[in-house]
Order: C-alpha cells, then structure tokens, then sequence
C-alpha cells in the first residue's frame, strides 16, 4: 500500500483543521501553516520519488475498488504539480509570515490556505471525474473567502466577477460529467477512457470534449473566458495572488491536459486543433492585454493569460516533445510567475504603491532586489539561460517539426513582447529617478526578512531549472511518454478488475 | 433580541434538553437508518438558536459554555482523523474500521471510524451554525 499518494490531500486538510482549532493563538497558527506546508513539500516530494520508480502510484480510497470507488492516481505529470503546489506553498506561508497581518490571520487566513492547497492537490490527484469537480467546487470556496479578506470595495468587484464566471465554468463542467456518465455509466477517467473506445456516436464525444474545454477554458483563464483573471488577481494580498497565480489557472491547464489526453483522444484533428487556435489567440490577448497596463499586479495577471497559451500550444501540438515542452512550461512559469507576485510585494512596501508611474528609484537603494527582479523576469521573456529559454526553446522546436509556422511565428512575437512588457517594469520601478512630487509612503513594518527568503528561494531555483535543466528534462519526457500511450494509465487504475 | 414572550421563554428551557437528547438519538441512529452527523448537528444548533431567540445572546453563549469556534475547530479535527487508523493496518485512507465488543447491559456493540468521522460532522455543524448566528445576533444589538 502506497501512502505517499494520499497524504498530499490529507495534510493539508489535517493541518487545516488544527488551524481551525487553534485559532485564538496567531503564532500556532503561523506555525502549523510553515509547518503544515512543509510537511506538504515533504511528501510531495517523496510522492515523485515513487512515481518516478513505479510509473504510477494508485490508492483505492476508503478501499472500495475502482472503477466504483474514488481512486487517487499519480502518474508522473500529477506527482510534478504536486511538488510544485508544495513548493509555492511554503514559499508562501513563509512569506506570509511578515506580509498578512494580523487581521486577515483573525478572519481565519491559515485555515483558507490549507484547504486550497487541499483542492489543489486534489484535484492533481483524483482519478475521478465527479470528484475533480468537488475538489474545484473546494478551490473555488477557498479561493474567495481568500480573494476577499480585507473586504475592500475593489477586491469585492473582483470577486463578483471571479466567483460569477467561476460558477458559471462549473456548471458547464457538470452538464459535462452528466453527459458523459449519460454516454458510458462511469465517472472513473480510466474506465471512461476505456469505454468511449467503444462508443459508436462519437459526433456527441466531440461534443462533450468541448463542454469540457469550455469549463477548464474558464478556469484556466484561456481565450475567450479570461476576463475574470485581470480583474481579480490585483485585488488581494500579495501572498494571496502569489498563490492564485502559481497555481489556481494551472489546474484548469492540467486538467485540460489530462482530458484531452486521457479520454478525448479520438478526434485528435479537430480538437487539438481547435486547441491550437485558443493557444494563440490566449497568447495574444494576454500580451497585448499587459502593454497597455502600467498597474504591476496587473502586468502580470495578463501575462499569466498569455503563458497560459504556451502551455495549450503543447497540448495542442500533440507531439511527444510539444507534451515535453508543455509540461516544461508549467514547471518554469509556476515558479517564476509566483516569484514575481512576491516581489511585487516587497516593491509595495518599500513605495507603498502599485502604480509603475509612482515608483522609481528602486535600483539605486536596493540593487540586490533589482537582480532578484531581473532572475524571474528575463526568465519569463526566455532569455537564456534562464528556465524560460529551455521552456520557449521545446515548445518553439516541436511546433516547427509540427510544421504548425504560423503559431510558431505567434509564439516568437509574443516572446518579444513579453520581454517588452518586463522591460517596462524595470525601468519604471527600479531604473528610473523616484518621480519628483510623489511622496514615498514608507510602511515597512516587522521583519522584512521573511519575504525575502521565498524570492531568493525561488528565483535560486529558476537558475538551477535552466543550469541544470536534464533531470528537469527528463521529468517531463517520462510525463509526455505517459499522457501519449493512456492504456498505461487505465492499466494502473484498473489493473485486474478490468473484464 | 429578547422576545419577551413568557410562552416561547418556558418552552424553550424544557425544549433545550430534549432538543439535544434527540440531536444525539439522531446522531447515533444515523448509520443504518436516517439520521446522522449532519442533521443530528442541525438539530443540537436549532436547539441553542431557539434558546438564543426565547433569551439572549450571554445565556445562549453560557449555555454552550464553549466558543461555537472552538466546536468548529475539534469537529474538523475528528473528522480528518478519523480518515487515518485504517492505514496503520496497512489499509487505505478512509477505510471503516471496526471494534467489536461485549458491554455489560448493552450486549454486543460495535464501534466504527465511521461514527468518529459522524461526531466529526455533527460538531462542525454546531460550531459553524452557531458561530454564524450569534455574530449575526450581535450585530444585530
């Protein structure tokens, strides 16, 4: 019995409740919240050591066997989200130690990142459809009560649109899991994958298929559905959006990468390449979306819209090294794009200010903030040799052996303007003159030592994924291996118990 | 939020124990038949909130003498916890395990994981009802 598959989900939910109890007492609460997320680390990382021995790691919850029961599945692309989700996760409880204050503490602040990171992990793990919508539906309770802590008017209007779209994109998912339970009489993904093999009507697969696209489309902030995202991801605390960032778009993109490779894999020609043409518009939109924006949380909230689009370009591309650069993508923008969330943060408290047009100067008094900036940022444009560059570099080489030109040419220009857009925040906050008549609120206040620590750790790691890239590379490659060849997964989950 | 009506008053102080004797009836009978954590916990919160209503808002909190967050935070607990003994037998997360024993008086009984996670369910139901409704009462002061 394999242990380590489950306890990503049990801790924090464990750590959670503990929380919940404690909750007169801030420092047991801090403290179960680093703890609670290192633990998670912790056994994240001993979840990818097993599945990089065994292949896939399978656990028949509450033992009712599959395809009746829940199972919880990892296979080398789950395992890998989850040690990312612990990783963001402890970087920010860490950093929540001098950068939430007491009052969102009061509201309950420790016992709401648990549970969220509980729905992620979740999520990553569940082997079943009905459940991953459960595990959303607890990412989506969480996510609010955090979006909303403060209870400022702009957070409010951010959230209405969050949750209003949200919920929306989950009952299009639970048309979708009806029409699918309606089609094979099972909710197991390894048992649907295996019956819709032989299901006759598959006008109405490709149907469902796009139910599905629609819904994780939403979540995963994709062209058209991306609205919500920059009107939202601004308002909280920073941790707060750090976190959002990190990883709540990237379940949407890794459940798209898990349907559409697991089950909706019949019609590859018209699905993947209606997932081609949402890759580049996603792209597009998003960059195109930062340039006009001068607002820093802002920038980025675009430009998590337009990496989204890489990684559906991997997808799409359906080749074993576009899966490898897909995979890859996440990886890199994961780490990097909660890092630059976390400076943004420490930026704030030095100019009390969001506002690129109010900042300036930042450079001269703090040059090593500015280096740690650049870690990240030139890593997002994909400049070697920095994780991005490895991560453009696959995606770019699989696309052009695809012969797919064009979304290659999108993909370069949006690589450009990316690094545009990162140029744009250097100068104005750390390269230019600190604007004359504009007053520099200073709200330092506690340790600042504990925000510093998840960036350094962070952008260190951005470095190691680009300077030591071939074990990071060869992750990827088994995750690719394994989303192209399904009958392994289904083997897994189903093993004997299959007629 | 005192009422003041003398009726609501009496029927509340003999209705408050057999409230909570029935939420726990409830509770324990919820395994094979109806019942259960979740509407055993609504009913032992009814109970409280119509004291609330019949009184006010420091006796309902004597009467519960515990924070409903405090409730709230124990019931989370038990119910994760209850997730874990089936591993130490080489089990999977969240399998049911079963103790059975001969009490005297009551003849055979069995106890599960299965009612931990029920005791579970039923306070967090308490604890957040009640958490909800005495800050709404005293807002409402």
């Amino acid at each position: 019995m394999m242990m380590s598959v489950a306890l990503p989900v049990v801790l924090p939910l464990l750590f959670g409740a503990l929380s919940v109890m404690f909750w007169r007492s801030h420092f047991a609460q801090r403290s179960l919240g680093v703890l609670g997320t290192g633990a998670m680390l912790a056994v994240s990382v001993w979840l990818l050591a097993d599945t990089w021995e065994h292949g896939h790691v399978v656990m028949e919850m509450g033992s009712w066997p599959a395809p009746f029961g829940i199972v919880l599945v990892s296979d080398m692309l789950a395992a890998i989200m989850v040690v990312l989700t612990g990783i963001i996760g402890f970087a920010t409880a860490l950093y929540s130690l001098s950068g939430i204050g007491k009052m969102s503490e009061k509201f309950g602040y420790y016992p709401l990142l648990h549970l969220l990171l509980a729905g992620v992990n979740g999520a990553f793990l569940t082997g079943d459809i009905f459940n991953l919508y459960v595990w959303f539906e607890v990412m989506l309770v969480a996510s609010f009560a955090l979006l909303i802590l403060g209870g400022e008017r702009a957070q409010m209007e951010g959230a209405i649109k969050y949750v209003t779209l949200n919920l929306l994109s989950s009952m299009i998912f639970l048309t979708a899991i009806g029409l699918t339970y309606g089609l094979t009489g099972t909710l197991n993904m390894a048992d649907i994958a295996d019956k819709l093999a032989t299901v006759e009507d598959t006008g109405l697969i490709t149907v469902i298929a796009m139910l599905y696209l629609v819904a994780f489309g939403v979540k995963a902030a994709a062209f058209p559905f991306f609205f919500w995202l920059p009107a939202s991801y601004h308002t909280p605390k920073v941790a707060v959006s750090a976190l959002f960032a990190g990883l709540l778009t990237k379940v949407g993109v890794y459940a798209l990468f898990r349907v559409f490779t697991l089950i909706f894999n019949q019609d590859v020609d018209y699905t993947h390449e209606i997932l081609l043409w949402v890759a580049a518009a996603t792209m597009l939109t998003g960059v195109l979306g930062a340039a006009a924006h001068y607002e820093f949380r802002r920038i980025l909230s675009f430009h998590i819209i337009s990496q989204i689009g890489y990684m559906i370009m991997g997808l799409a591309l359906f080749t074993p090294l576009a899966l490898v650069g897909g995979v890859f993508y996440i990886m890199h923008h994961i780490i990097v794009k909660a890092n630059l969330f976390l400076i943004s943060g420490i930026t704030f408290v030095m100019k009390g200010t969001h506002e690129l047009k109010q900042m300036g100067g930042i450079y001269r008094t703090n040059p090593m903030l500015g280096v740690l900036f650049l870690i990240p940022a030139l890593s997002l444009a994909g400049l070697p040799p920095l994780s991005g560059f490895f991560a453009k570099f696959i995606i770019i080489r699989a696309g052009i052996e695809a012969e797919a030109y064009w979304v290659v040419a999108v993909a370069l220009v949006v690589g450009l303007l990316t690094l545009y857009s990162m140029i744009k925040i250097w100068a104005e906050v750390f390269w230019k003159a600190q604007p004359e008549g504009v007053e520099t609120d200073d709200v330092t206040s506690g340790p600042m030592i504990w925000m510093w620590l998840p960036v350094i750790m962070l952008a260190l790691m951005t470095v190691a994924i680009g300077l030591y890239g071939e074990p990071i590379y060869q992750m990827a490659l088994m995750s690719a291996e394994q989303l192209l060849d399904p009958s392994q997964y289904i083997e897994a989950v189903l093993g004997e118990s299959r007629p | 939020m005192n009422m003041h009506s003398l009726i609501l008053r009496t029927a509340g102080h003999f209705l408050l124990p057999l409230l909570l004797l029935f939420s726990v009836f409830l509770l324990l009978r919820g395994h094979d038949e109806p019942g259960g954590g979740f509407i055993g916990g609504l009913v032992a919160a009814a109970a409280i909130v119509l004291y609330l209503f019949s009184m006010d808002i420091q006796s309902a909190r004597k009467v519960l003498r515990v924070d409903p967050r405090d409730v709230l935070g124990v019931g989370m607990v038990l119910a994760v916890i209850s997730a874990i003994p089936g591993v130490f037998r080489g089990e999977a997360f969240f399998t049911a395990q079963w103790w059975e024993f001969t009490a005297p008086l009551f003849g055979e009984m069995k106890l599960s994981t299965v009612l931990i996670f029920d005791i579970g369910v039923y306070l967090v139901v308490i604890g957040s009802v009640l958490t909800i409704m005495l800050n709404l009462a005293e807002a409402e002061d």
